[in-house]
């Protein structure tokens, strides 16, 4: 604290050049501005994806060329390997989806969209960064310490996560908890302050059916949030426990119940798939409908169909779990809940391909993205099925098939879903454009090799090659002909796609600081973070804007034009 | 589908196999169509010079069929997939045919310790058979097997049976298998249990009557010369179950 207040009395002597120009470090690491704290989120995010990257480089070269000396890190043991996983699956859904689609997105655009100048707790709000920065450091910090980073996986099953005697972490394994614990904490106090500025701070004339979608979406996932990590908030000290002060919560041998953790984590764990995926989907919403110049299909659909798939995504959690060990009975109820589940989705992305019928659509790089997001995120809906239904799932129970599924859901949501939502308001964010062409080819470069990664890991799952294994030559059936080739291919694409991501960054901060300067509104489009500046001064709008209509009446009849911006009076038009 | 790749070495395989396939064929066709009009929306509906996009609010009864159809026909075949899965779930995992003999199968980081039980068929024996990382058994026989495990939680896989399950230390968790074909095939331990977790493999060995019975009389201790052995199952306990 104290250097922080060292640095915050350093920015403060910059003051003394204007009364409202505060200095670099005050401005940007010690702002309470919600466009600032979501930048925080969002370079944040980006950087742990860096690592993330970095991490699922080194353990698919593995899996490739076993036994090679990785370039850059070196020859991967087995140790290496697990502690490898572990930390890209945590990093991308902990520090990656997290921060920036829900953290980043709803800070950013929460304000901005319904009409106010920031969040109702501001405070609370930079306090939450500071909690997620510090969850982040702790997390690196796992990595440099005795016994190295921890290797149970990201969803930490004890016995192994519990005790330093079975997992040889016994830093890593501490630091990894209190890392997602506080990560916790800190996106329980940005949900806090999202739903009360939206219940409270909307411009006038704003009803809650002018509510944009995304804004809605990142609504409903701070709430599935917070009434789903509570369990495993406590799940987590409980572990803590068992590995540091000797309890045994989850350790048979003193009386536990290694099977509880799971049922805390997966109640968390299922729904927070939601909670990354509905401000995916209201990104995509938004991004259609403008390049379509279409109204959203069925509003009140959308909406009732996210509640829904919330309501239920808390019923869903044991299909983790059909082969762990619980009452097999129980498998048939949460078959049937998980499928069930399917409804609500695949009326979404219904609704969103009825969304295209009779527009106007314009290929830009945003709608590339959002579009890419539909189409990929079906064949991870599709999949699903075969892991929900209890039957098939004996078979596909942690093999890759599991793995493919699950990036084509949570790719789509973490990437496609973000680099659509930072293309398309990137002018807004920056006041600058991004180069189309640069960002086509990124986009291009990027969906194909997705595609060459993950459609070999079908079929390796099919075939039974199971997960988190370091070295598949110990296994006669898994290296019969072809399955080698195709663990080569995913690699090679996997490769490719890191490479594109190059393209992504040099265009992104090229832009940043050398871009052609944007206009305004420079997709035309009606919600009312367009009516502020490019980019937006602190306070947003010079004054708050009135709404007078919902946010997707595009090429509607009585409009003069094909949009009709929701603070726009209708007088005017 | 899955058959082209990996044999069916157990009677439950072709039952999971086949509801796999219904699977596949089912959501494949809702795939393809959406996937269809996706891409002939977005093709059809490109912007031209011109021509303004239509104004559809979805809200009325014609145009809601759009989300209608798509919602009873989701819930149809969700109801399909339902019986069909739980009914190969019923079969693997809730019922246990007459075993002709049983198994223990003793898991810990990172070996697997087979218990068969010998000549007198019947486990905690003198005459039981130990073997690491080895599980013979008698093609066409149905094997009850007692999973349990000594530390963490592992995973017995055996993608040739089509049988997953996993071991919790503490419990006995029981299950069934009859084998169909003769050969070796890969056991695989399919839960993360520490840094030995990749090498964790073992073979179940399907051998016919004759060559079971020889491999049994081969290996079986001599139970005069032996002293009895401890119960195998001196597995730590620990917990109440």
């Amino acid at each position: 604290m104290s250097t922080a207040t060292a640095e915050a009395g350093h920015g403060h002597s910059h003051d003394a050049h204007g009364h409202h120009d505060e200095g670099f470090i005050k401005k940007y690491f010690w702002s309470t501005d919600h466009k600032i704290i979501g930048f925080q989120y969002m370079f944040t995010g980006m950087f742990m994806a860096l690592i993330g990257g970095f991490t699922v480089y080194a353990f698919r070269m593995q899996l490739a060329f076993p036994g090679m000396s990785v370039p850059g890190f070196g020859r991967v043991t087995a140790h290496d390997y697990n502690s490898l996983v572990t930390t890209h699956g945590s990093v991308m859904i902990f520090w990656v989806a997290m921060p920036v689609l829900i953290a980043a997105l709803g800070n950013y655009l929460i304000p901005l969209m319904i009409g106010c100048d920031d969040m109702v707790f501001p405070r609370i709000n930079r306090l939450s960064y500071q909690i997620f920065l510090l969850s982040a450091v702790v997390l690196i910090a796992s990595f440099f310490v005795e016994g190295g980073a921890f290797g149970g996986a990201w969803t930490a099953y004890p016995p192994l996560s519990a005790s330093a005697a079975y997992n040889l972490t016994p830093k890593g394994a501490p630091l990894w908890l209190i890392a997602v614990a506080l990560e916790f904490v800190a996106f329980l106090l940005g949900g806090i302050n999202f739903i009360t500025t939206v219940m409270n701070s909307r411009a006038p004339g704003m009803k809650m059916f002018d509510v944009p979608i995304v804004v809605w979406m990142i609504i409903i996932a701070s709430i599935l949030f917070m009434a789903s990590v509570g369990p495993l908030v406590a799940g987590a000290v409980m572990l803590l426990f068992d590995q540091t002060v000797g309890t045994g919560f989850f350790d048979p041998s003193r009386g536990g119940d290694p099977v509880l953790w799971q049922h805390l984590f997966w109640f968390f764990g299922h729904p927070e798939v939601y909670v990354v995926l509905l401000p995916a989907m209201g990104v995509v919403a938004e991004i259609i409908t403008v390049f379509s110049r279409k109204k959203l299909f069925a509003y009140k659909t959308v909406l009732y169909t996210a509640i829904g798939t919330g309501v239920l995504s808390f019923f869903v959690w044991a299909h983790h779990q059909f082969v762990a060990g619980i009452d097999p009975r129980m498998a048939n109820i949460f078959s049937v809940t998980t499928l069930l589940i399917s409804i609500p989705v695949a009326e979404m992305v219904f609704v969103y391909i009825a969304t295209l019928y009779g527009g106007s659509i314009r290929l830009t790089t945003p709608m590339l993205w959002a579009l890419a997001f539909i189409g990929e995120f079906l064949i991870g809906g599709v999949t699903g099925i075969f892991l929900g239904s209890s039957g098939s799932d004996i078979y596909f129970h942690d093999t890759y098939f599991v793995i493919a599924h699950f990036h084509y859901t949570f790719f789509p949501i973490a990437f496609i879903g973000s680099f659509a939502a930072i293309t398309y308001w990137f002018p807004k964010m920056f006041g600058k454009m991004m180069n189309e062409t640069w960002g086509k080819v990124h986009f291009w470069g990027t969906i194909v090799s997705f595609n060459f990664i993950f459609i070999p890991l079908f079929f390796l799952g099919a075939r039974g090659d199971h997960r988190r294994i370091y070295d598949y030559t110990h296994f006669p059936d898994l290296m019969r002909s072809g399955m080698q080739e195709l663990r080569v291919l995913a690699t090679l694409a996997l490769i490719v796609l890191l490479a594109f991501q190059v393209i992504f960054l040099v265009n992104f901060f090229y832009s940043l600081v050398k871009g052609k300067k944007a206009e305004q509104n420079p997709w035309k489009a009606n919600t009312l973070e367009w009516v502020a500046a490019s980019p937006p001064p602190h306070g947003n709008f010079p004054e708050l804007p009135t709404v007078y209509r919902g946010p997707y009446e595009y090429s509607h009849p009585e409009a003069r034009d094909d949009y009709w911006p929701q603070n726009q009076p209708p007088a005017t038009a | 589908m899955i058959e082209h790749y990996l044999e069916q070495a157990s009677t439950f395989a072709a039952d999971i196999d086949n509801l796999i396939l219904l699977i596949t064929v089912t959501v494949g066709f809702w795939f393809l169509l959406a996937q269809f009009l996706f891409f002939g929306f977005i093709l059809k509906f490109r912007a031209q010079e011109g021509k303004k996009a239509q104004y559809i609010s979805g809200e009325n009864k014609k145009e809601k069929r759009w989300v209608s159809l798509p919602h009873y026909a989701t819930l149809f075949f969700d109801v399909l997939i339902i019986i069909a899965a739980i009914r190969v779930w019923q079969d693997v995992k809730m019922t246990m045919p007459q075993a002709d003999s049983t198994v223990r199968i003793v898991v810990q980081q990172w070996a697997w310790t087979f218990v068969h039980p010998g000549p007198d068929n019947k486990l905690d024996t003198a005459d039981d058979i130990r073997t690491v990382d080895e599980l013979h058994v008698e093609k066409d026989k149905t094997y009850h097997f007692e999973l349990q495990s000594r530390d963490v939680l592992h995973s017995f896989s055996v993608p040739a049976f089509r049988l997953k399950q996993d071991a919790i230390p503490g419990r006995t968790i029981k299950g069934w298998f009859k084998p169909t074909l003769t050969g070796g095939f890969d056991i695989q331990c399919t839960e993360i249990c520490g840094i030995g977790h990749g090498i964790m493999a073992a073979r179940v060995l399907i051998e016919n009557a004759a060559d079971h019975a020889a491999w049994v009389k081969a290996n079986a201790p001599q139970v005069a010369a032996v002293t009895p052995t401890a119960p195998a199952d001196n597995v730590p306990t620990g917990g109440s179950r």
